[in-house]
């Protein structure tokens, strides 16, 4: 080997440091940066997580709603939500995508555009309610819309189209809700009215959360560490309500093209057995995705659909109070069953009857005819007896009188948006007239129920329930059992003696059974109902047509009120509704079919 | 001699070490294909339908290939290396021809179901030739002649295999560099060569008035501290600032012209000027994701998420490295880096000891072909290098490139074996 050979060998074999040199900074600098992102940094552990693990709520079933012979009132149905996370979204092909769901790219960028801003790493809706066969097409697409995916909800349906006010309705949640309670999450159904309101936290149930693996082709590999991570969901519990569906549909019947309401009760409970008001709207309407176009056209529908009479109108009572003025001035002392006031007819001041009596009528002849200046006697003499020379003061004991049987005031129970009505303060009067401008005659209109006094129709079947029970009542409410449990409510005595109403339940017995009574055409066969009729002078049109009654006179199990606005004479409309109402309740069927008939096909709208 | 004599001969001379780490990293590389690759529809591990399946048999006849090298001849290798890299030669043009086209490179050759990629054969027959020429011991590196000959005996092939649209693999033979380096190649061109990579970053970066600006005041400094040699130095400082400012403006020219474009957004991903999480920069988001979200401890065997799930691209053959990330954690990737380093060393260690010039140079050939393997394909997964589609030796799936890694491996631990004779 020649000398030069292995001279360079020696030569530039120190060089070799120099390249191991290089091996080692290359490699070092490759550990300390894999280093780095391994134990240093969390950043690339939660991408990972976010990555592969996905949150899905497990929505448990809403408590469904049953009548009170366990009839289902509102029922659920599946239904499927598209949900987006859309950081994970890639490689899209939306033009397919909105063809299987059948929007426009418009409206596919609209809602990109809302789940963005709602959060890029979260879900949130894309799409709800998805129906089944659009669902069916999805799933097996599904692999192709990474960031996309399918979630169960549940819907409401209602498979009888009845008492859409007070079942209510069921909503997504607003920023307003998810910000009072932070259970909500959005795309999150609420009870938005009714008793889906009032007992939301009851029927929602609680949400369970399951964590599961997805791969890159959006496809569930199985659970995060065996569902360790996961939480249960509760189902909601069920409601038994009091109504009965078959009054309830015979309600909404009766009262279909007209404007008006029927409330009708369990007087020994306080249980709601119908609630009417019309005109009113199918609930299944406001359910899904067709909710919103819905609801802007009910709300704008002139005849107002979505206001409910039974509970937010409020009328003058009229005739039906003169009742109430009966019992508080026999309760006062002011009058006894025997007490008489003359009645010159037409031509009686300061009120004038519109009947045809002999004169003067004793109390129990006075209700059967609905005499108007025998109550405006009983009404003076009610506030000379209290007042003592301070009409303030007696009118002030009038009026608890008044309210002890549940008016001017919304009753505690799950009976949403109820209108106070308004029974006047002394106040408002001394206001109104001066502390000493007022008296007896200046209020005279409070004698025969109208003027300032306002009612609902709700109160108005309160009422005959105060009448029936002799006394007291019970809160009116719709639901009586939640999961089973019956719902308690308390017992409101009212100031007047049990014996006062006898004597006013008897001049109820006769509008119905007296000659002259004036709901004598509508007797029920066999049944002793007690009612009282009511026409309420109406500036804006015909007169509103009122009655309210209870059957049998002896415990009695409906008390009932029926308003029918513009309508004319009480008895002409609300008074065979009503009577019809109790038939149907109390014998199970109606036998008065070209009533029933008549009574359905009118038209007052 | 008798061929089974010399079978045990020459296994009883192999180094030790080496045949170690070659069967550890092949067996890594098996059992991490089958956890990139693991779906719970196939059981088989031997199931010919997936990747793990077949590369058991690559192993397996990888395993057949090394015996046979050990049984050929030592001489075999200096003899035929110039047949060897003319036959590579032609095969390359060839393939530019009747290649067939796979993912949008034209570098595979197909006869039946045989398919053969010689582009990684190029290496093993360029660094046969390359100890062949400047092994002779009538040569000196410092000819000129010699030196440029050299120059064109790697250039070749590398223009060769560009040609056919196989980047990294073209952009492998740099390495060279290193062998040219230990054999005498002037230090100042390893240099030249780190500095332009550092100026075509930084050109890529910063804009080119600032970046000349400051090498003219970087050369000025030095200048003020050299004052004493004057002359020369001014003269060299002068060309130095001309001839980078060239260099910094014609970046922008290589940049725009020559490479296409998605090299262009991958350099750019690289260096944060974009942000494309669903192209050019997926692969790495997720690969680095898969390593990052290891740990320390690894996420176990088999427990790997993003690798498991998909996430990660090409995780059996180019990001095969972050299986390994992922499940073994910190501890696992410096075990791998370790055993490369390693690998490399000894590679050298080996060499130094040749008698044979040509055993050395080409030991040296060997060494920095793996370390430009690892160091390429561990910096791209990690985010440190543009994606460049090269695999990791023995480690990533495919038939060619772990025979390739074999041959290149085990010519030299045969020619090791035969240390002590003139080959």
């Amino acid at each position: 080997m020649p000398a030069t050979h292995s001279f360079q060998q020696r030569k530039h074999s120190q060089r070799r440091y120099v390249i191991s040199g290089i091996v080692v900074v290359v490699a070092a600098i490759y550990v300390l940066k894999i280093f780095i992102m391994q134990v240093v940094s969390d950043k690339y552990k939660m991408l990972s997580d976010s990555n592969v693990r996905r949150v899905v709520t497990i929505y448990p079933a809403r408590g469904l709603i049953f009548d009170r012979k366990g009839r289902k009132l509102v029922a659920n149905e599946e239904a499927y939500d598209l949900m987006v996370i859309p950081r994970q979204v890639k490689n899209l092909d939306t033009a397919e995508l909105c063809r299987l769901l059948e929007i426009d790219r418009r409206t596919f960028e609209v809602r990109m555009k809302k789940a963005k801003d709602f959060s890029r790493y979260k879900a949130s809706p894309f799409i709800e309610q998805i129906d089944k066969k659009t669902y069916g097409f999805l799933q097996e697409k599904m692999y192709k819309f990474s960031g996309f995916f399918v979630q169960n909800r549940t819907l409401r349906k209602y498979p009888y189209p009845v008492a859409a006010h007070t079942l209510g309705y069921v909503g997504e949640v607003n920023p307003t809700e998810m910000a009072v309670d932070p259970y909500y999450k959005m795309g999150d159904y609420i009870g938005k009215s009714g008793i889906e309101k009032f007992y939301e936290p009851v029927l929602r149930g609680i949400k369970g959360e399951k964590i599961v693996l997805v791969d890159v082709f959006n496809r569930e590999k199985g659970s995060f560490e065996n569902g360790k991570y996961d939480k249960p969901q509760k189902p909601g519990l069920d409601l038994e309500t009091s109504l009965d569906l078959d009054l309830q549909l015979l309600g909404e019947k009766l009262l279909q093209n007209k404007r008006g309401s029927i409330v009708a009760i369990e007087p020994s409970t306080g249980e709601i057995l119908a609630i009417v008001s019309s005109p009113s709207y199918d609930p299944n309407l406001l359910v899904g995705r067709v909710r919103g176009v819905n609801f802007n056209k009910l709300s704008q529908d002139p005849l107002k659909p979505l206001f409910n009479r039974a509970t937010q109108a409020t009328y003058s009572p009229g005739s039906t109070f003169k009742l109430i003025n009966a019992l508080v001035g026999l309760q006062t002392g002011a009058i006894t069953r025997d007490s008489r006031f003359s009645c010159q007819g037409k031509s009686s001041v300061p009120i004038a009857c519109s009947h045809s009596h002999y004169s003067p009528l004793e109390l129990i002849g006075a209700i059967e005819q609905s005499c108007n200046p025998y109550f405006w006697g009983v009404f003076r003499t009610t506030l000379q007896k209290t007042s003592e020379g301070n009409i303030h003061k007696g009118y002030d004991i009038w009026r608890n009188h008044v309210m002890s049987m549940g008016f001017g005031q919304t009753f505690e129970t799950d009976i949403p948006n109820q209108a106070r009505g308004n029974i006047p303060s002394g106040n408002y009067y001394d206001r109104y007239f001066g502390v000493k401008g007022w008296n007896s005659l200046t209020i005279r209109s409070l004698a025969i129920g109208q003027g300032e006094i306002l009612v609902t129709p709700l109160q108005l079947a309160n009422q005959a329930v105060v009448i029936a029970n002799r006394g007291f009542y019970y809160p009116p409410h719709v639901v009586r059992k939640i999961n089973g449990v019956p719902t308690k409510y308390p017992r409101k005595q009212s100031t007047i003696d049990p014996k006062h109403f006898d004597t006013v339940i008897e001049g109820m017995y006769e509008v119905f059974q007296g000659a002259s009574g004036t709901a004598r055409w509508y007797r029920l066969e066999g049944i002793d109902a007690c009612g009282k009729t009511g026409t309420v002078q109406n500036p804006h049109g015909k007169d509103h047509s009122l009655f309210i009654a209870f059957a049998p006179a002896q415990n009695p199990t409906i008390a009932i009120a029926v308003v029918v606005e513009n309508a004319g004479f009480g008895a002409t409309w609300a008074v065979p509704i009503a009577s019809l109402m109790m038939e149907q309740y109390l014998t199970g069927k109606v036998t008065r079919t070209d009533l029933l008939e008549r009574m359905t096909n009118a038209n007052l709208l | 001699m008798k061929s089974r004599d010399r079978f045990t001969t020459s296994f009883a001379q192999a180094d030790r070490m080496l045949l170690w780490i070659y069967f550890i990293l092949t067996l890594v590389g098996w059992f991490n294909i089958y956890s990139a690759v693991y779906d719970e529809t196939h059981h088989s591990i031997f199931d010919m339908q997936v990747n793990y399946g077949r590369q058991l048999v690559w192993i397996i006849t990888a395993y057949v290939l090394l015996a046979i090298i050990m049984l050929t001849d030592a001489k075999f290798f200096s003899t035929f290396a110039y047949i060897i890299y003319f036959a590579t030669l032609a095969l390359l043009v060839a393939v530019i021809f009747v290649g067939k086209e796979v993912s949008g490179s034209k570098s595979w050759i197909q006869y039946g179901a045989f398919q053969l990629q010689p582009a990684e054969f190029a290496k093993l027959s360029t660094s046969l030739a390359l100890a062949a020429w400047l092994g002779n011991i009538k040569r000196r590196f410092e000819d000129f002649s010699t030196q440029w000959v050299a120059y064109l005996m790697v250039g070749v092939p590398a223009v060769l295999i560009l040609a056919q649209k196989e980047t990294g693999s073209a952009l492998l033979f740099a390495s060279f560099v290193l062998v040219f380096y230990r054999e005498g190649m002037s230090g100042l061109i390893l240099i030249l060569g780190m500095v332009s990579v550092a100026l075509f970053v930084l050109a890529l970066l910063i804009d080119k008035y600032i970046l000349i600006g400051l090498i003219g005041s970087a050369l000025l400094v030095v200048g003020y501290h050299l004052r004493s040699k004057r002359k020369k130095v001014t003269l060299w400082l002068v060309a130095t600032f001309f001839v980078s400012s060239a260099f910094v403006f014609s970046v922008d020219y290589v940049f725009e012209n020559i490479l296409q474009p998605h090299q262009k957004t991958r350099i750019n991903v690289l260096l944060g000027k974009e942000v494309d999480l669903k192209g050019a920069g997926y692969n790495v988001h997720q690969s680095m994701i898969a390593i990052g979200s290891g740990g320390f401890w690894g996420k176990g065997y088999m427990k790997g998420t993003q690798t498991k799930y998909n996430y990660v691209p090409e995780q059996s053959t180019d990001f095969i490295f972050c299986t390994i990330g992922e499940e073994w954690g910190f501890v696992g990737s410096l075990i791998i880096i370790a055993l490369y380093v390693v690998l490399i060393f000894r590679l050298m260690q080996l060499a130094e000891r040749q008698r044979s010039v040509f055993s050395r140079i080409y030991g040296y050939c060997v060494a920095a072909i793996f370390f430009a393997h690892m160091a390429i394909n561990i910096g791209m997964t990690i985010g440190l290098l543009p994606v460049i589609g090269i695999p990791l030796p023995f480690l990533s799936y495919g038939g060619s490139s772990l025979w390739a890694f074999t041959l290149l491996l085990f010519v030299f631990v045969k020619l090791d074996s035969h240390r002590h004779e003139l080959v």
